[in-house]
């Protein structure tokens, strides 16, 4: 099978490319799930680029991007294959008056044309390159996850009706977790596990930078190492890496160009969601204050 | 043996072999530390390092971790493991592995001379003879720039000065990292870095200033990070590979004794604490959702049987009734136990709505109700907080005593229990010799449902010295050992 990627620097330098700034872990196992042919299960706090990596993976090798979105009750009719049944229907009683025999009519009610395919076989069939998202796969049942296992460990699918659907290609799979609970160790063994936590503060600038083009580089610096300070407060819900980004948006938008205790306090709530943490945030700036003078 | 395979290793270009072989030790001692990795995993890590490069340190590391650690709990005891099988290899880390001896006088400074030149460019220059005046200027300097390789020099100059490390003790290295940093004064720095940033920038806000400091404490942690592994390294060159590995094995969070956890392993328990809590009550919710049918319902059974002629083709069922207990829990926050009282109250309130009441009572001496501290907060910490601190628990001396502190509860509380009470104990029972007034209990379990007693201290210590557990459990339906974050959870789950 073909290798989609060179070497690691390669895969950290291409995703730079598509404003993805992957750090050595990240870069690392996207590589050699390629190289391995292993699903990979991105886990890690919300907003921290777990879905973003996979959608960048595909922009970067050029792949088309399929997603799955799991929620509680989801099942094999959504995630696998249906009949359309509507449809079948509709030929039958078109048929009706025909004088075909019922063996013709049921060949021709399953087939390709009356299959509504969902993403896991479409990206089984696909033939193109695909990047495979499987997101959210903490949310359905472990009976569910068993049907995902199933299907990503020999890539084949039957049937009934048509016989095995075999894949043309491996793709590069993704399944995300935001951890509400613990997935079964089938799963968590057939994968590379990669945890994406907050980056470090050199590279949350560096993610500020690229993604917030007209900021300014102090600026950028200055954002970085509150979001630093405030993360280390025993907070619910730590600003993620995506909030870094809508704060440096507000704040250039506001047209600040240095960030003080005052506009730190009256922009905090958009780095953070909840009323405890706000004011434990707004205290800490204070105290500060009181402290330096 | 250790050395060779190690030495293998350290050539970038060496054969596969020993690295595989090194790679086996590795993760023998990773499943010893509590790691579960299996067989499949095993040869993925093995398939896995022959794609990446040796060279690419991190990278390597990381394909590791993707193979092999599959929680990310688990990372910390992971990177230690790491750190302590792959530490030798790049030039700037080696030790002469022939040297069997180490000479750790003030002035060995140039031991990478005998290296056979794979110890050059160590970027430690000046280090040859410099005064311990100058070190802290260096010091200092480095943590001002935020030099990285001038903070490793300094690292590794100042263990070498400091630590006063021994060939053959069989330590970990702790005491090594306490003599090195108290010789080095870093608070001092700090404060020195602090005022004199003051003095450049005099117009600095208060807010940049914090800025400022944060910065220079992620610095020194970085500087202590770096001394520590420079200590590691000195340690595995010494002892060897397995020996090191044995000594630095800590226990994995969820297996943390809580009666003996250092500061930051109660740090880490705290953060564990969260996501624990909350995966708990989702599986509790999705449990009661799609838990089993009801004892049949012979009524309406025969009722519908009526429409088939009499033949009871459709039992029914009766929906279960969720039995939801009140729940008291009665804990000892006396110092030895605070720690363990915190977490399960935490764990307790973080699944209330499994209950219809949870009422909980502290004690030392005295005891006091602190179910209004948990009312409408929705930041259980800062409850709990509040309790360890605003709880009027003392009475006389402030030392624990069962006996007085059950006898206040069943004087104010006791009408209060009834046959749908559960009661948590939390305690271990050691009484400093007072009077155990165990009569209460017994009371108390004949009025409630069922009375739990959770002890975090191991059994073999149960009812030695003043700890009087044996007479209190007489009355109690169930005691159980709790001493780490797994045990607790399995009792809250049997709990709902």
């Amino acid at each position: 099978m073909a290798e989609r990627f060179t070497d690691v620097p390669t895969v950290r330098q291409q995703l730079r490319e598509v404003d993805y700034l992957a750090d050595d872990g990240i870069s690392g196992v996207v590589f050699l799930a390629d190289r391995l042919g292993k699903p990979i299960l991105v886990e890690g706090p919300a907003g921290t680029g777990k879905t973003q990596l996979a959608k960048s993976v595909a922009e970067m090798s050029g792949s088309r991007l399929i997603r799955l979105q799991c929620y509680e009750g989801l099942d094999e009719a959504k995630a696998l294959y249906e009949w359309n049944y509507k449809k079948q229907l509709l030929r039958i009683q078109a048929e009706r008056n025909a004088d075909g025999s019922w063996e013709e009519l049921e060949d021709d009610i399953f087939s390709d044309e009356f299959l509504l395919t969902r993403p896991l076989l479409e990206a089984i069939q696909a033939d193109d390159p695909v990047v495979l998202l499987i997101d959210e796969v903490d949310r359905v049942e472990v009976e569910t996850e068993a049907l995902l296992l199933e299907i990503r460990s020999d890539f084949q699918v039957s049937i009934p009706e048509l016989g095995t659907i075999e894949a043309k290609q491996i793709p590069l799979v993704f399944l995300t977790s935001n951890n509400t609970r613990e997935l079964s160790e089938a799963l968590k063994r057939r994968c590379l596990y990669l945890h994406v936590d907050y980056p470090e503060m050199d590279r949350e600038k560096e993610i500020v930078l690229t993604k917030v083009p007209e900021i300014a580089e102090n600026l950028a610096d200055q954002i970085a190492r509150v979001v630093r300070s405030i993360r280390q407060l025993e907070l619910k819900k730590a600003p993620s890496v995506s909030e870094t980004i809508d704060w440096a948006r507000t704040l250039v938008l506001l047209g600040i160009d240095k960030i003080d205790a005052e506009t730190a306090t009256e922009t905090v709530n958009v780095l953070l969601k909840y009323q405890a943490d706000i004011a434990k945030a707004v205290k800490d700036f204070a105290s500060n204050d009181q402290l330096g003078s | 043996m250790t050395d060779t395979a190690v030495a293998g290793a350290a050539a970038p270009d060496g054969e596969p072999s020993p690295l595989l072989e090194l790679l086996a030790g590795f993760i023998i001692e990773l499943r010893e530390a509590g790691l579960p990795v299996s067989l499949t995993e095993n040869l993925d890590a093995m398939e896995a390092v022959q794609h990446i490069p040796i060279e690419d340190r991190s990278t390597f590391k990381y394909a590791l971790a993707a193979t092999l650690v599959k929680n990310h709990g688990h990372w910390k005891a992971f990177e230690t493991v790491f750190e302590v099988y792959f530490s030798m290899r790049g030039s700037q880390y080696s030790i002469d592995p022939e040297s069997s001896e180490f000479d750790f006088d003030f002035d060995d400074d140039d031991q990478q001379g005998q290296g056979q030149g794979q110890g050059q460019g160590q970027g430690q220059g000046g280090g040859q003879g410099m005064s311990p005046e100058e070190l802290a200027e260096m010091l200092y300097k480095a943590l001002q720039s935020g030099d990285r390789s001038m903070m490793q020099a300094i690292a590794r100059q100042a263990v070498r000065r400091f630590a006063g490390m021994e060939p053959g003790r069989p330590v970990g290295g702790t005491y090594y990292l306490y003599r090195t940093l108290r010789n080095l004064d870093l608070d001092g720095v700090m404060e020195r870095l602090n005022s004199e940033s003051k003095l450049e920038n005099p117009e600095q806000s208060s807010f940049d200033e914090r800025l400022q400091n944060d910065e220079y404490k992620a610095r020194v942690s970085e500087l202590k990070k770096e001394i520590e592994a420079e200590i590691r390294r000195m340690l595995v060159a010494d002892r060897g590979v397995e020996a090191m590995a044995k000594t630095l094995r800590k226990p994995l969070p969820e297996d943390v004794d809580f009666m003996h956890a250092t500061r930051e392993e109660m740090a880490s328990l705290r953060k564990a604490i969260y996501p624990l809590t909350r995966k708990l009550a989702a599986r509790l919710a999705r449990k009661r959702k799609f838990g089993r049918r009801g004892p049949l319902d012979f009524r309406r059974t025969v009722r519908t049987s009526l429409s088939y002629g009499g033949v009871p083709a459709d039992p029914k069922f009766r929906h279960p009734k969720p039995h939801k207990p009140e729940i008291y829990v009665i804990a000892d926050i006396s110092g030895s136990v605070a720690a363990f009282a915190r977490f399960t109250l935490h764990l307790v309130y973080a699944i209330s709505n499994q209950f219809t009441k949870v009422r909980s009572f502290v004690f030392i001496d005295g005891l006091d109700e602190v179910t209004s501290y948990f009312d409408n907060v929705d930041d259980i910490t800062e409850a709990i907080h509040r309790v360890n601190t605003e709880a009027d628990v003392v009475w006389v001396d402030g030392h624990s005593d069962y006996g007085h502190a059950f006898t206040v509860f069943w004087e104010k509380f006791g009408k209060d229990v009834g046959p749908k009470s559960t009661v948590l104990i939390l305690g271990d029972a050691r009484n400093n010799y007072h009077a155990s007034q165990s009569w209460i209990i017994k009371e108390i379990q004949d009025k409630a449902r069922q009375v739990h007693w959770l002890n975090p201290e191991p059994r073999s210590y149960w009812d030695t010295g003043d700890s009087i557990v044996g007479e209190y459990v007489e009355y109690c339906d169930a005691v159980h050992e709790v001493r780490n974050l797994r045990q607790l959870e399995n009792f809250v789950e049997k709990l709902v």
